[in-house]
């Protein structure tokens, strides 16, 4: 069975267009919408490119910033500047 | 016993306002920048005829030899509507501040010496009028334009260049110890000295262009990119000792052009994408004042550096910058 790797985001203006880019970069990400907060789940690998979110975002955007509007996160991380990734990869 | 909490999730009505919701194509959450944007400039139902232009209405597309089939196309890629431009300006405003504190506790300026700060005074502070002049004409392309994806970014812009010319002005009481004699000094080289007559004439001849279109391109790819590059990027050599400094207090005008340019650069590529008629104009309005202005910049940059070189690669650059927006010079 595959395991999910997740993140869960504030749902915010700040975190929108970062939502967006993970809808868009991942296919087959499941979406759970809760007060104030979405859930994003994905079987085995979730990714979260700079670049497109610095599409949608106008500005640029470096990956650390997803911690103004991150809550909670399921997975390996791999994070470098060009991406932030969860994972069960070793 | 285990208590488990639930959330019940309400989903709103509606997302967003229903003018909105037509542009994105359904009801979903829009971004401020879009919700402040987007087809917020009154188009029908004014109650009187403009009498001192009575062969426009208020806001009219004709006020531009180019067409759009929708003026809401040229956004801005900034994504600046009034709260997120003054955010961004505010922090900027901090690093300029920081770096004014920096120069004034070491006297960077003060300590130069006298033909050098003469220098700065007629070589550097004349360019506030240019900043002052590029804010009549960025006023004048929002009140003659035509829709707020271009209008408003034009009246931040217009914002920036006073912004800038202020900075400006505070270099020169840097250096006149806070008397302003040095701004009547150079006051009096922006009217009269050969070098900036060129540079004054051009902007004055700007000033009564009624297409806002073709003054937006004569603006952003003759003015900006030709002589505010020549002197912000391209005249570091013309300030020998000073060079550090005045490259810390000017940093802005560095940041605001390669911000600003992204918008600027994206307007111009998307109207002139538009059509073949389009392109033919812009390039044509392009061409004009890239070259006049470069025409304007050589003195300029003699005064300056010594000779002209920095003036043709200031126009070189911005004549690159035209054709990869398209179009053909």
């Amino acid at each position: 069975m595959a395991q999910i790797a997740s993140i869960t985001l504030l749902h915010n203006d700040d975190a929108r267009p970062i939502i967006e880019a993970i809808l868009a970069d991942n296919p087959g990400v499941r979406v759970l919408n809760m007060p104030g907060a979405v859930k994003l789940d994905r079987d085995d690998e979730l990714v979260i490119n700079r670049a497109s979110v610095e599409e949608r975002l106008g500005r640029s955007w470096e990956p650390q910033e997803i911690q103004l509007v991150l809550i909670s996160m399921a997975g390996n991380l791999d994070e470098d500047d060009d991406h932030f990734t969860l994972s069960w990869k070793h | 016993m285990t208590v488990q909490i639930k959330t019940i999730d309400l989903e709103p009505k509606r997302h967003t306002f229903g003018h909105i919701a037509r542009r994105l194509g359904g009801d979903k959450p829009a971004t401020r920048y879009q919700e402040a944007t987007l087809d917020l400039q009154a188009t029908d139902n004014f109650h009187y005829k403009p009498l001192w232009e009575p062969e426009y209405w208020h806001y009219d597309t004709r006020k531009t030899a180019v067409v759009m089939e929708d003026w809401y196309k040229p956004l801005d890629p900034r994504q600046f509507y009034y709260a997120t431009y003054n955010i961004s300006r505010a922090n900027a405003n901090q690093a300029v501040e920081r770096n004014f504190t920096f120069v004034e506790e070491r006297d960077l300026l003060g300590k130069l010496d006298a033909a050098l700060k003469a220098k700065l005074i007629s070589g550097l502070l004349p360019i506030r009028h240019l900043h002052w002049g590029s804010n009549m004409n960025m006023a004048e392309a929002c009140q003659r334009g035509y829709g707020t994806a271009v209008t408003a970014p034009c009246i931040f812009s217009a914002g920036d260049h006073l912004g800038m010319a202020q900075i400006v002005s505070r270099i020169g009481l840097l250096l006149d110890e806070q008397t302003g004699a040095a701004l009547d000094t150079a006051k009096d080289a922006w009217m009269n000295d050969p070098a900036w007559q060129g540079v004054r004439r051009l902007i004055e001849d700007t000033f009564v262009e009624r297409d806002w279109f073709h003054l937006y391109v004569a603006q952003t790819l003759g003015v900006n990119a030709v002589l505010l590059d020549l002197v912000y990027k391209h005249a570091d050599a013309a300030w020998g000792p000073a060079a550090v400094p005045v490259a810390m207090l000017t940093e802005f005008m560095a940041d605001w052009r390669a911000e600003e340019g992204k918008w600027s650069d994206a307007v111009v590529k998307t109207v002139a994408a538009e059509s073949e008629a389009n392109k033919a104009l812009i390039s044509g309005w392009a061409k004009t004042w890239i070259d006049r202005a470069e025409a304007a910049a050589r003195p300029l940059a003699t005064a300056l550096l010594g000779d002209a070189a920095a003036a043709t690669a200031a126009a070189d650059a911005a004549r690159t910058r035209a054709r990869s927006l398209g179009l053909s010079l």
